[in-house]
């Protein structure tokens, strides 16, 4: 088997991931909250949201290792995805800032500004959450369906498929940069006040905000464990690891493959959703092929096809950045593209493979790695 | 106004069949005294003097500092406290209070720039002469004119001067009393000149406002006017068409160029090289820098320092690309995926090396004069010099590439290994080495295509990747490892753009696009040229 893998992880690793996980970002993140500020221990609310921008660009990362670590297609798209899913819901949230924007009108302010008269008509309906919500799972889900079936179906794979994944964020990306797309150009979405009527900035929204992501989090790698164990998530492997002979056993794998590749489209899509009220931003840069092209290796950090490396591998990632970026900006390229290299060439199973092979050195003294 | 024109011209020949000296007192006397209408006239007569009088009065009568008084025609010194007698420059006491001075009004001035033109034309010196050709060509049309250009154009001896001034003669014609001669000059219009230019001048005549006094009124003539005036839309629509042909073609050479090694690499190593836009850059710096040895220490031949840094930057990004292999792809092999990545992390490492050298801003590449310019042939099929040059390039690096994978033994063995690796090692071919070398010689090819991008565009640290997309859409469509897929598929998509650019804006042009690629690789998964053979995946 040429590809480098990880195994995927016991159900007892899980379980005891998710418990720990459950634990600090559920109970001992909130109940620190409910200290008063001055107290050394009260995580500020620039922690939090920070915090909860991380657990969705692991979601996002769970998403790809879905696609790339169980079935073998290596997205350089998902920051579409991403976005499409922050774009929908931010659009709820343009419009529940009401009349209180800068133009006073019903219309978002960058609307008015690039003197659009009434909402196009694909924003109809996203002054409700739960249409919004719908939207930010279904619109992403949708365009990779579509997608999605046109190269599987004529067999695009391997880097071929990458790069025309790429080529399709990068044309979103010019599309939604225009003024006239109606998707605030530049700018993006920003300066939201409220959501579900809350004050968006008030500490307990951010709580509970960066909660509901530590939720879809655990319950993404959940539903992702029990999947790759149905008979479903073992055709993925055999399409990942063989698929010319999955074939000629008389499957058809295009069924398959769209299934996780719409689902994996659509939890990004949710992420994304989730991100946007707590950075408090969107715009067309999310959809960079460079930010796609990053969320590869946190997943090839951790270790692809392991569930939780993806997780660690974009925690680990993005510590490092907010680090780097604000101590020696200059040096966050180098650290980066060294990144890449160093892992691909010396840690083809990740973080959680170097672990699992320390730890196993050390049960079985002398034992091979 | 025909009348006018018409009386003007008589003057004109008259004064052609006896040359008039120049500003004696009486024609003086005769302008202070005379209105606007025959001191336009006046001046007009005068014209075809070579005296460089008349210049120096035309001079003063524009500044304002030229007045009329019952003793004669006066100029005011420019401290305005003295009076001169113009002709005799005698000082003449006059109440400054007094002053009058002549207001040069619309008819005026148009009497004085028809002599000032008449006099160019009447120049010996060539490029006077021309100069006033450009004047009189840019400035409105003056039916006036007709006779004095049609005289200079028989006098001219240099030959694009002449065919200037024939081209003013038809575009003056047009508005000539003789409506036979008007048709004519349209007919000769139609079949020379410049097309949209041509379109407008007719389309102005045949105007629908009645106040317009330069409109045709004839109905025969507006007539006739209008059939060549929808021939010459269409021609100029023509022209405008193979602009964008030209433009698609000469996107679709650089695509070619820059999408050549990357074909190469791809089909040899299956390997997509994420940093080939990279090494484009490297080229472009490359560029740069031989241009200031150039200038450092052979600044006399300068002009030459782009041939030069053909070699260097193939060289140079040849040599980093073997680096990239040895380093890096050597010990991803069979790992495609993996290798995209760990090239990715090779380009940012790159960029920031070129950030931190040079700086994150773009630098000054100055294309030597011999590549700047354009040929014009029509105002809308303009041919920059430095594109043409570009598509000649990608033609010359095309066949030299062709040449090299099909007759040399480095590309027998290529060949051999892109298309059965395991085989062509049995024959006893080092794949290894010819891994590397074909690497290389893929990035010195993406180095050559930086050279000719630092001609047409920025040389800056993102210069690879603002590109890099388009060249893998190239070798998507073309196929793997075929020089005639990445030219076929390179100057389609660049055809394909850039005709649609106009009509769709160029972001929809770039959407519509991709869609055609995904819908064409339904049909051809392998792309256009697919290497023939059964193969299971």
């Amino acid at each position: 088997m040429p590809e480098a893998l990880s195994q995927l992880p016991s159900r007892k690793t899980i379980r005891h991931f998710l418990s720990w996980f459950a634990g600090i970002s559920m109970v001992l993140v909130p109940l620190l909250r409910l200290l008063p500020e001055t107290t050394f221990l009260h995580p500020s609310d620039y922690t939090v949201t920070w915090l909860g921008k991380i657990i969705c660009y692991m979601v996002l990362a769970l998403s790809l290792d879905l696609v790339w670590g169980l079935a073998g297609i290596l997205s350089l798209g998902h920051g579409l995805f991403f976005a499409l899913g922050g774009y929908a819901f931010g659009m709820y949230l343009m419009r529940s800032i009401g009349r209180d924007g800068v133009y006073q009108s019903d219309l978002p302010d960058f609307m008015v500004f690039l003197d659009w008269k009434e909402l196009p008509w694909y924003w109809t309906g996203t002054q409700h959450f739960a249409w919004a919500a719908i939207l930010a799972i279904a619109l992403p889900s949708a365009v990779a369906f579509v997608f999605g079936f046109f190269a599987f179906r004529s067999r695009i794979k391997g880097v071929y498929f990458s790069i025309i994944t790429q080529a399709l964020t990068f044309a979103a990306m010019l599309l939604f940069f225009r003024n006239e797309t109606g998707f605030g150009g530049n700018n993006g979405f920003t300066d939201f006040k409220r959501i579900l009527g809350y004050d968006i900035t008030a500490p307990t929204t951010r709580t509970i905000l960066f909660m509901l992501s530590a939720i879809l989090l655990s319950a993404a790698l959940w539903g992702s464990s029990l999947l790759a164990r149905t008979r479903f998530g073992r055709i993925l492997t055999a399409v990942r690891d063989a698929e010319a002979r999955l074939r000629f056993c008389g499957y058809e794998p295009l069924g398959f493959k769209l299934a996780i590749w719409t689902l994996s489209a659509g939890l990004a899509g949710l992420a994304g959703a989730l991100y946007v009220p707590q950075v408090g931003i969107i715009n067309p840069s999310e959809m960079s092929a460079a930010n796609s092209i990053e969320v590869a290796i946190w997943v090839a950090v951790g270790g692809r096809g392991s569930l939780v490396g993806p997780l660690a591998g974009a925690g680990i990632v993005n510590v490092g950045k907010s680090w780097l970026t604000a101590t020696v900006p200059d040096l966050w390229l180098y650290a980066l593209g060294f990144l890449f290299i160093l892992v691909t060439l010396f840690l083809p199973h990740g973080v959680v493979g170097l672990v699992g092979r320390l730890s196993s050195s050390r049960s079985t003294p002398g034992g091979k790695a | 106004m025909r009348f006018l024109s018409s009386a003007c011209s008589l003057l004109l020949a008259l004064m052609f069949a006896c040359p008039a000296q120049a500003l004696v007192p009486e024609d003086l006397k005769a302008f202070a005294e005379g209105g606007p209408f025959e001191r336009s006239e006046l001046i007009s007569t005068w014209a075809s003097s070579q005296d460089t009088a008349l210049t120096a009065f035309l001079d003063a009568l524009e500044e304002g500092s030229l007045g009329a008084f019952p003793s004669g025609l006066l100029a005011r010194t420019p401290d305005g406290e003295e009076f001169r007698e113009w002709h005799t420059d005698t000082l003449i006491h006059e109440d400054p209070m007094t002053w009058e001075g002549i207001m040069v009004s619309n008819v005026l001035r148009a009497g004085v720039e028809r002599a000032r033109a008449s006099q160019g034309l009447a120049s010996s010196d060539p490029a006077v002469r021309r100069e006033a050709v450009e004047a009189l060509r840019s400035a409105a049309s003056d039916p006036a004119m007709l006779e004095v250009v049609e005289r200079a154009r028989d006098r001219e001896t240099d030959a694009t001067t002449k065919a200037l001034l024939q081209d003013l003669t038809r575009r003056l014609a047009l508005s000539a009393t003789d409506p036979e001669r008007r048709i004519a000059a349209a007919r000769a219009l139609q079949q020379s000149g410049d097309a949209s230019t041509n379109f407008k001048l007719l389309q102005g005549l045949l105007s629908t406002d009645e106040s317009d006094d330069a409109r045709e009124t004839d109905p025969k003539v507006r007539a006739v006017f209008q059939s060549i005036s929808t021939s010459l839309e269409a021609r100029a629509a023509f022209f405008e068409f193979l602009g964008h042909i030209f433009a698609g073609i000469s996107l679709g050479s650089i695509l070619v160029l820059t999408a050549l090694g990357l074909a190469i690499t791809y089909g040899l190593l299956g390997v997509i090289n994420m940093a080939h836009g990279e090494l484009v850059m490297i080229g472009a710096y490359t560029t740069f820098l031989v241009q200031g040895i150039f200038r450092s220490w052979l600044p006399e031949l300068e002009w030459m320092y782009v041939i030069a840094a053909l070699p260097a930057a193939f060289a140079v990004s040849g040599l980093v690309g073997i680096a990239l292999e040895r380093l890096i792809l050597r010990h991803l092999y069979g790992r495609p995926l993996e290798s995209l990545l760990a090239t990715w992390g090779a380009s940012l490492i790159l960029i920031q090396c070129v950030r931190s050298l040079f700086g994150p801003q773009n630098v000054e590449v100055s294309s030597p004069s011999w590549l700047s310019g354009a040929i014009e042939l029509q105002t809308n099929l303009v041919l920059p010099w430095n594109r043409l040059a570009i598509i000649a390039f990608s033609a010359i690096v095309l066949i030299c590439t062709g040449l090299v994978l099909s007759r040399s033994r480095f590309g027998l063995f290529v060949r051999a290994t892109t298309q059965n690796r395991a085989m062509a090692r049995c024959t006893g071919v080092r794949t290894d080495l010819v891994d590397m070398l074909a690497f290389g010689f893929g990035s010195g090819l993406a180095g050559l295509a930086g050279v000719a991008l630092s001609q047409v565009g920025n040389v800056g640290p993102d210069l690879g990747q603002a590109r890099i997309i388009d060249s893998f859409l190239v070798v998507v469509v073309g196929g793997v490892g075929q020089l005639a897929g990445a030219l076929w598929a390179g100057l389609g998509l660049g055809m394909f753009s850039k005709i649609l650019e106009p009509l769709s804006g160029a972001v929809m042009a770039k959407i519509a696009l991709l869609v055609v690629i995904i819908l064409f690789i339904q049909k051809r998964p392998q792309g256009l040229f697919a290497l023939k053979g059964r193969q299971a995946e």
